[in-house]
């Protein structure tokens, strides 16, 4: 190549240039500010979801172990059940401040594959932000957090960038009570120990608990795909999971199927489901269900997968082109029994002997596509732990101290503790007088006429519409659901009356389901279930005002229950709070609205 | 005049730095939400034979033409009498099986639909090494009916010949190969589309390749140029056999198999691949070293997929004209060509 030498005319101009050039190139060297930007970006994202993941370790330094993220501020953290279960109730976590944390087992979700824990010794844990993983879109850049191989001695964690690679996925449960359902997928590298972790987006915000990978014939190291449990699944049970339970997912007692038109429609459905009661028949198509349309049996076991058993949820369906709309509640995938038996083996005494719990052969590892990390990484070919490995190691006291053995229980310690929360939260918040159990309270009906209620220990009776029914409370309660298609008010009423008087711990036997939603109204509230005489009672109480908005009585999980929806409390003479409105509501009709005039309450006359 | 063509040329090099620095910022972190959601409609899922021992029965395509026109990977899973074909929309075709060049590993296929969503192969761009690069295809079979196909992000990490080194890849392609370092080439990734970080076109996802010497798995694309013209002769009908066409003149005395002393084995199925079983000794076949169990794939550059189309096809060649084979032995193509000695 020739260089044209410029004319001395031009000298100047050229070196000039030249130096311009020249510090161009310089400039060009240093990284744009843009990028600078972007990698400030991310380094703060990084930093930001790094303190709240935890490495998870078994507490006797025996094999296993995976990863986790915290939730809360005092120390409650999601991780997989498959990574809890060789750990037994106690386990070790690491955060990147270099300290290793004793947690308690709080509550499983076999089928999910999540276990909540809670991490003991601080108030002020770093928190991972939750958002709405519904909004999560193939492509988005996002990054998973966590422990693969157990790299973590310093407890710092990995990180493992990489993007979206699908939403609302369906993975079979491989031959195992795990189901992973609108799960999202991930080319992000998810290996053994990355079990549990987080799956954040770009800004830091979690969007999933990474759990499983497709694997199959190159070993079980990352290949590409690995799924995240949507949070937003995970946050439909957390109330349930914080109850200390083992908790099932749903089924609807249907199965549907796509047809020749390509409609989703049911193919198969229990006499005795809720969908069947609601009117849901062979051959209708759904078109909606719980938070979204259906388009393919996929989209319907997708959503069936994210709700917990025991949800009302919306759901519409299509027969002949007309349209039904509707709230159907979902039963349990498992027998209680079943649940039990995958998780906890048989034949454990209801009292403890010891704080363990025993080990039983894992039905849960998938033969072929396994979820990484339950056991370990590659280097650990043996998985089988002797029965007393888990509980040579003793519980420290403080962690013994939060756990109660108790079966069908994860940790019983837990269920008492938010019974007794949601039980003080209603009596501050209705300043109830336990002590005045005589009640009557009179007023009139939406559809005309008046009704009057009068609730004693020994006796209920209730004036309605010019008719008088009576309870025989020395008989059982079961054929006397009395008014006729009320489903049973007057027993409700006493049972309301009776948890009042005699709380949660002398009612009968009570228990703390989790939260649940309430049709047509926002937000989950607490559920505390009531079991006495036949009835199975559910109150529902509002975790902001404490307050018992809606009580479900029915003598049989496979009839409807009567639904009394209480509102508009009011102080009594006497200072207690009384709902002032009572919506009667029975199967699919609102059967009529109670509008309170006067509520007193006293103290039963002494024989 | 001169010190002006310097301010100009200054200042363009100015601007150009300019929007060079607003490319960056705006790409740098931005998700690929929105170059991602048009390419799914050009998408397909492909089912076909398979299912026994390991060996997958679906892969990935996508459309190249509105008339229905889907390139995919040759592979055994097109081996099929059926083959079908899911588009994005979640709609289930029968494809039929236009033509293929094993060669390249590709094959078209054709629905019986318009598709208004494709890729322009003369559109698709090139890259190199360094270029960031989405992966599109359903890999694993995770997407059914309208599901969208899953997508791998990565980077092209080097731009080379899979025949580098012999032997190593047991692979009839030697062209050259995007080798990429995101785990693309997963089981029912091929035939998936390659492309660069605004969405155009670069490649189809070959196949999954493991390394015999280290047992380590190849994930690489062709680039789409390499095999421009192939697509472009299958769809031509160029490469169709002969006898497929209505009004083809048969010559009197015709090619048989016979005559060039080739013996397949027999034929049990509906599409029994020509494999060679025996050769008559001092034949013609035997002249040009055909062996048992050789592959034949091709006459006079025409594809034929089965023993009675190889018969067909001959049945269209006179006895004095040579007879031009390509078969595949052991992964490598050979081409040979026969002579019928006249008696």
């Amino acid at each position: 190549m020739t260089v044209l030498l410029p004319s001395k005319f031009c000298l100047p101009m050229f070196v000039l240039c030249l130096g311009w050039l020249v510090a161009n190139v310089g400039q060009s060297q240093t990284v744009p500010a843009a990028v600078s930007q972007a990698e400030q970006q991310r380094i703060a994202a990084i930093r930001k979801a790094s303190a709240p993941t935890i490495c998870i370790f078994p507490p006797n330094g025996s094999d296993g172990g995976g990863s986790g993220v915290v939730i809360s501020a005092d120390g409650y953290a999601v991780t997989n059940f498959h990574v809890v279960k060789p750990c037994g109730n106690h386990m070790r976590c690491g955060m990147n401040d270099g300290r290793l944390y004793d947690a308690v087992l709080v509550g499983l979700d076999p089928t999910g594959d999540v276990a909540l824990i809670k991490l003991l010794g601080r108030e002020d844990f770093p928190t991972a932000e939750m958002v709405d993983s519904d909004d999560v879109q193939v492509g988005d850049w996002c990054f998973a957090v966590g422990n693969p191989f157990l790299l973590a001695y310093d407890f710092q964690p990995t990180i493992t960038y990489g993007i979206v690679s699908g939403t609302h996925r369906y993975q079979e449960p491989a031959g195992t009570i795990l189901e992973y359902t609108d799960c999202i997928q991930t080319d992000a590298a998810i290996n053994p120990g990355n079990s549990g972790g987080p799956l954040f987006n770009a800004d830091g915000q979690l969007i999933g608990i990474n759990g499983r990978g497709s694997f199959e014939k190159r070993g079980r190291v990352n290949v590409g795909v690995g799924y995240a449990i949507s949070i937003n699944q995970v946050k439909h049970f957390l109330g349930y999971l914080r109850s200390g339970r083992i908790v099932d997912h749903a089924t609807l007692g249907a199965t549907v199927g796509t047809d020749e038109d390509g409609r989703t429609v049911v193919t198969n459905i229990l006499d005795s489901s809720d969908a069947y009661r609601r009117g849901l028949r062979y051959g209708d198509e759904l078109v909606y269900f719980g938070n979204r349309n259906i388009t393919s049996a996929n989209d319907f076991k997708n959503v069936l997968g994210i709700y917990p058993k025991g949800w009302r949820v919306p759901l519409s369906f299509r027969r002949d082109g007309k349209r039904t709309d509707t709230f159907v509640r979902l039963a349990g995938v498992h027998s209680a029994e079943e649940i039990i038996l995958l998780t906890q083996g048989p034949g454990e005494p209801e009292i403890p002997i010891r704080p363990n719990r025993s080990p039983n052969p894992d039905p849960n590892q998938p033969p072929d596509e396994q979820p990484p990390s339950d056991d370990t990484p590659e280097s650990n070919p043996h998985k089988t732990e002797s029965p007393d490995a888990k509980s040579d190691q003793a519980m420290p006291a403080e962690v013994a101290a939060l756990f109660a053995e108790r079966r069908g229980y994860a940790n019983y310690y837990f269920n008492e503790l938010e019974t007794q929360r949601i039980w003080s939260a209603f009596l501050d918040s209705c300043q109830v007088q336990a002590d005045a159990t005589v009640w009557n309270f009179h007023g009139q009906l939406r559809s005309g006429g008046t009704f009057q209620a009068s609730l004693k220990p020994d006796q209920a009776t209730l004036l309605w519409k010019e008719s008088t029914e009576t309870l025989d409370l020395t008989h059982n309660l079961d054929n006397q659901l009395v008014p006729e298609g009320t489903g049973g008010l007057l027993p409700t009423f006493h049972l309301w009356q009776r948890m009042l008087k005699e709380g949660p711990k002398l009612y009968g036997s009570v228990y703390y389901l989790g939260q649940a939603p309430i049709p047509q109204q926002d937000g989950l509230f607490d559920v505390l279930i009531g079991i006495y005489d036949i009835f199975e009672t559910r109150f529902y109480f509002s975790p902001q005002t404490g307050q018992l908005v809606l009580i479900e009585t029915s003598p049989d999980p496979e009839t409807d229950p009567c639904e009394i929806y209480l509102s508009d409390y009011r102080q009594n003479a006497t200072g207690q709070l009384f709902p002032m409105q009572m919506e009667v509501r029975f199967g699919d009709q609102t059967v009529d609205a109670l509008n309170v005039e006067t509520f007193t309450s006293a103290e039963a006359e002494q024989p | 005049m001169k010190r002006l063509m310097l301010i100009t040329a200054m200042t363009l090099l100015f601007v150009g730095n300019g929007s060079n620095q607003n490319r960056i910022q705006a790409e740098s972190n931005r998700s690929f939400a929105d170059v991602i959601r048009p390419i799914q409609a050009k998408m397909a899922k492909i089912y076909g034979a398979g299912g026994i021992r390991g060996l997958e029965a679906y892969q990935s395509g996508f459309f190249i033409s509105d008339q229905g026109h889907l390139l995919t990977s040759w592979s055994y899973v097109l081996d099929s009498d059926v083959v079908s074909v899911t588009t994005a929309d979640g709609k289930r075709w029968e494809a039929t099986l236009l033509g293929a060049d094993p060669r390249l590993e590709i094959a078209v296929l054709k629905l019986p639909t318009e598709t208004p969503d494709f890729f322009d192969l003369s559109q698709a761009t090139t890259l190199r090494p360094g270029n960031r690069v989405l992966a599109f295809s359903n890999l694993y079979s995770i997407a059914s009916g309208n599901e969208p196909n899953s997508v791998l992000h990565g980077v092209v990490a080097a731009v080379s010949k899979l025949q580098a080194s012999k032997g190593t890849f047991q692979t009839p392609y030697a062209g050259q190969a995007y080798i990429l370092d995101a785990m693309t080439n997963n089981a029912g990734a091929t035939g998936g589309a390659l492309t660069d970080r605004q969405g155009t076109l670069a490649g189809i996802l070959g196949k999954e390749l493991q390394n015999s010497q280290n047992s380590t798995w190849l994930n690489y694309a062709i680039p789409i140029q390499e095999v421009q013209l192939a697509v472009e002769d299958i769809m031509a009908g160029r490469m169709r056999p002969r006898s497929l066409a209505n009004e083809t003149k048969l010559p009197e005395q015709p090619v048989t198999l016979a005559s060039l002393g080739l013996i397949l084995i027999p034929d049990v199925l509906s599409r029994t691949p020509p494999f060679v079983d025996r050769i008559q000794p001092n034949s013609a076949a035997d002249k040009a070293d055909l062996q048992t169990d050789d592959l034949i794939l091709y006459v006079d550059g025409r594809i034929v997929q089965s023993r009675k189309e190889l018969i067909r096809e001959l049945a269209t060649i006179d006895i004095l004209d040579p007879v031009r084979l390509t078969v595949m032995r052991q992964q490598q193509l050979i081409e040979v060509t026969l002579q019928v000695e006249s008696e």
